[in-house]
């Protein structure tokens, strides 16, 4: 199943983004946790890539493509930003010292990368791209507890 | 996002209804943000209606926490529900934050 979707680089449109995501998963049959969390991740990448690659110029967009087959989820996120966003920096933050520093950002990709199986950011000079993968587990019974 | 608030006897609480995300957690940063806010002993975050987090949403409590502390104002979550407290749980804020699962508990606290 492929879904697709195009929106411009204004943060009002991440709802829509985490509608398009959770639509195309309705039929996965996933637990509320796991749904949320890859609704989470989209949710976060395309946050950065609006707010930091683009600067939120309205004029830019963004194109989401999901694929979904044998329980593995694929998206992929096109943007043209002449600055090429990728979190190459990326450490694991030490959370105890954001709070003392009362630091706002920088965990998102933290999140992207703790629950997504696998993370990809690559450039052709004029598009970008970013690939997330993850396998889906459909709820059932025997592993519903804690869900 | 909606946000109301009431307050008794020293205690601050705001109740959030909708989604927390990088258009919406402004919102939350303008209230937590406040002067008056540092004078209460307690701030009660009711999240029964908060649907979703994001980091954007996480960072706004980050980023004050300290500062509350060092006001003496003690920060208590409640309500929470589970997919919106996985999402502390991912990053290890449950344990950092103090978050009960009633507005009896937090009160409490």
């Amino acid at each position: 199943m492929k879904n697709a979707l195009r929106i411009s680089c204004s943060r009002g449109n991440l709802k829509a983004v985490r509608d398009f995501v959770a639509a195309s998963l309705l039929d996965c049959n996933l637990s509320t946790l796991q749904l949320n969390q890859i609704v989470l991740a989209v949710d976060e990448v395309v946050a950065n890539l609006i707010i930091h690659a683009n600067g939120e110029d309205e004029s830019q967009y963004l194109d989401l493509a999901i694929d979904i087959e044998d329980h593995l989820f694929a998206i992929e996120i096109f943007d043209n930003a002449a600055t090429y966003y990728r979190p190459s920096t990326y450490h694991e933050p030490d959370l105890s010292e954001f709070i003392r520093l009362g630091k706002r950002g920088g965990v998102g990709m933290t999140l992207v990368n703790r629950i997504m199986d696998r993370v990809e950011f690559s450039s052709n000079g004029s598009r970008n791209v970013c690939r997330l993968y993850k396998h889906l587990t459909p709820f059932t019974e025997s592993n519903s507890a804690g869900q | 996002m909606k946000i109301t608030q009431h307050s008794s006897a020293g205690t601050l609480t705001l109740i959030l209804d909708g989604e927390l995300d990088a258009s919406s957690s402004v919102l939350l940063d303008t209230e937590l943000a406040k002067p008056e806010t540092l004078q209460f002993q307690k701030v009660l975050i009711n999240c029964k209606q908060l649907n979703y987090i994001s980091s954007a949403g996480l960072g706004v409590f980050i980023s004050h926490l300290q500062q509350f502390q060092d006001a003496g104002v003690k920060l208590v979550f409640f309500n929470m529900q589970d997919k919106v407290y996985n999402v502390f749980e991912i990053l290890g804020l449950d344990t950092l934050m103090t978050i009960v699962p009633s507005e009896e508990e937090a009160t409490a606290v």
